[in-house]
């Protein structure tokens, strides 16, 4: 850690980890009612849970960009961060829009947009919150002394990020038009501007992690954002098949989005060959595991998973089924959730001055839950299959008459999710016995 | 060898070319000439029917156009699938409905709430999606 406002990252990350384990229990609770057991529907019905599930999801991420962010841009821009004191002002409103969203889906109080329930005062709370963090990163890169194409890239991204919140926004009469411009939020968030966020954490990590020239890095950094706007623009058109508008977009969109996982193999093999040309070998071997990690997994989940069923041929019969969260699950994995942890398991021991660079525990953390992941992939992906077969191809069976047939899918999913959950927690504990941060630990990191 | 500069110009060219195909591309496809979904018929009935469809989060299970939770059956077609009765008991039902042992969140919604939905859900029927209405229409089984 290089300057003392970089110790506030650790309240982002921490805040990450609080909403990630709350995250897990309501993923439970969904995976048991597709198993057949909903004793807790009364409570918390089934669409409550996802609503909270996926909502966590996009504040945890958040959250652990924001940290990344705080603790990224002051040592790129080389200065401290403008205001120390807002930036945790930030951090209590951004818990606490976060909360008050969550209560309010166990009372009937949402918007019913998949992704964007958020009610609509809740959303001007965190326009503000969002303007107030832009702010701060803002100001910071720019009264800094360098300007570095990670510090642009990361802060272009978080700035685009914000601004796709907005469409989200509007109202229309029209259910088509809603879920058109519902798709310029999800869709060019985690499939556009989330991937600059993620190629600028990259880029940061590898700069550290393998000693490999700045310039080479940056300049490959650029290719991959390319890309990924190139082919994820267009790319939106696979949501836009068929929900009511012009056929133009089965041809556009099943060109640009079968691209997009070029943009995730150039990361990953720009991750491995960094790795491999990097002289430097840094003792945060559990910080490299997550990085290179990501890098590949989201390579298999966004991209190989994603382009299984982005084409409109295969497309028609896997809408609206399992097999959309066979695709989701291995890629925020792999793409977002991991390089969070990625540069959790960096900052945490130059923050706090504890050099758990190599531990079994952490180690344990990234095997079990990545191997969980992948298992709870399968298990979706099989009763996604069978689902499409029985329910859409050959039409020989009911939507719940499927559902019946494919809950022995879902008692796996729970096995596999245990493991993965077991592996969370060990990184959880991780985290906690590295402690606070503190001052004390400045310039620890020489890099 | 690609310099950081020929880079830098490959991502911003490339956003801004396919950004503005997209805007191009947005504005013809929601133009009145190209609209699908027969949005003259979108009545004041259908309208608040979406309102709600939002308000009471049925997405969160239900599928819509193919888009939703993935928990509970696939809406689309459901008028031509079940009948307007059916539809009204199970959203007007005093305890909650439970076809096949999955539960449905009770709503006890009023008879003209009821209608609004099946108003919502008959414009929704009606959309031309391209072909998907034919996989979720059990008239396709024929």
């Amino acid at each position: 850690m290089k300057y003392k406002s970089q110790k506030v990252a650790y309240w982002f990350f921490a805040l990450s980890m609080l909403l990630l384990s709350l995250q897990l229990i309501y993923g439970l609770i969904m995976g048991f009612a597709h198993a057949g057991m909903d004793g807790l529907h009364e409570w918390i019905p089934f669409n409550t849970a996802k609503a909270v599930h996926t909502n966590l999801l996009v504040v945890w991420l958040l959250s652990g960009f924001m940290g990344a962010a705080y603790y990224i841009i002051p040592e790129e821009a080389q200065i401290e961060l403008v205001s120390v004191k807002l930036a945790y002002v930030q951090l209590i409103s951004l818990a606490l829009v976060g909360v008050a969203a969550i209560v309010g889906y166990h009372f009937n109080y949402w918007e019913g947009r998949k992704f964007l329930e958020i009610p609509r005062p809740l959303d001007y709370l965190v326009v503000v919150n969002v303007l107030l963090f832009m702010g701060l990163i803002l100001v910071t890169l720019f009264k800094g002394k360098r300007r570095t194409t990670t510090a642009l890239v990361l802060s272009m991204g978080l700035l685009f990020a914000a601004l796709l919140y907005l469409p989200g926004m509007l109202d229309f009469d029209s259910q088509v038009t809603d879920s058109f411009f519902r798709w310029w939020v999800v869709h060019l968030w985690v499939e556009g501007v989330w991937e600059l966020i993620m190629g600028g954490i990259l880029s940061f990590l590898l700069i550290k992690l393998t000693g490999v020239d700045r310039e080479v890095i940056e300049k490959w950094l650029y290719v991959i954002v390319g890309l990924t706007f190139l082919s994820g623009i267009l790319g939106t058109g696979h949501h836009y098949y068929y929900i009511g508008v012009n056929k133009i977009w089965l041809i556009v969109g099943g060109i640009f989005s079968a691209l997009e996982p070029l943009a995730f193999l150039a990361m990953a093999l720009f991750a491995v060959n960094m790795y491999r040309k990097g002289e430097k070998k840094h003792p945060n071997k559990i910080a490299l595991y997550w990085t290179i990690g990501s890098a590949i997994v989201s390579f298999i989940g966004a991209g190989l998973l994603g382009f299984a069923h982005t084409l409109p041929q295969t497309n028609i019969f896997t809408h609206g089924t399992i097999v959309t969260a066979m695709h989701g699950h291995l890629s925020f994995w792999g793409a977002y959730a991991m390089i969070v942890f990625a540069i959790i398991s960096y900052s945490l021991p130059n923050m706090t001055g504890r050099k758990f660079y190599d531990s079994a525990r952490g180690r344990m953390a990234f095997w079990l839950a990545n191997v969980g992941m992948l298992g709870m992939t399968v298990a979706f992906g099989v009763a996604g299959v069978a689902q499409v077969y029985m329910e859409r191809i050959t039409k020989s069976m009911s939507f719940m008459e499927t559902q019946k047939e494919i809950e022995v899918h879902f008692y796996v999913l729970i096995i596999m999710a245990t493991i993965f959950i077991t592996g969370i927690t060990l990184y959880i504990i991780e985290f906690v016995k590295h402690g606070q941060p503190t001052d004390e630990a400045l310039e620890v990191d020489s890099q | 060898m690609l310099s950081k500069k020929q880079a830098r110009a490959f991502f911003l060219g490339g956003t801004v070319v396919t950004f503005l195909i997209f805007i191009g591309l947005t504005v013809y496809s929601l133009s009145a000439a190209q609209d699908q979904s027969n949005i003259e018929n979108l009545s004041e009935s259908a309208i608040r029917g979406k309102y709600l469809w939002e308000t009471n989060n049925c997405m969160g299970c239900h599928t819509i156009m193919g888009e939703g939770g993935y928990y509970a059956p696939e809406l689309t077609k459901v008028v031509e699938r079940r009948g307007e009765a059916y539809i009204k008991a199970a959203l007007m039902s005093p305890v909650p409905w439970q076809p096949n042992g999955r539960k449905m969140v009770k709503y006890e919604m009023t008879e003209a709430q009821a209608n609004d939905m099946v108003e919502f859900f008959k414009w929704i029927g009606e959309i031309d999606l391209n072909g998907f209405e034919t996989v979720v229409s059990p008239l396709a089984k024929q």
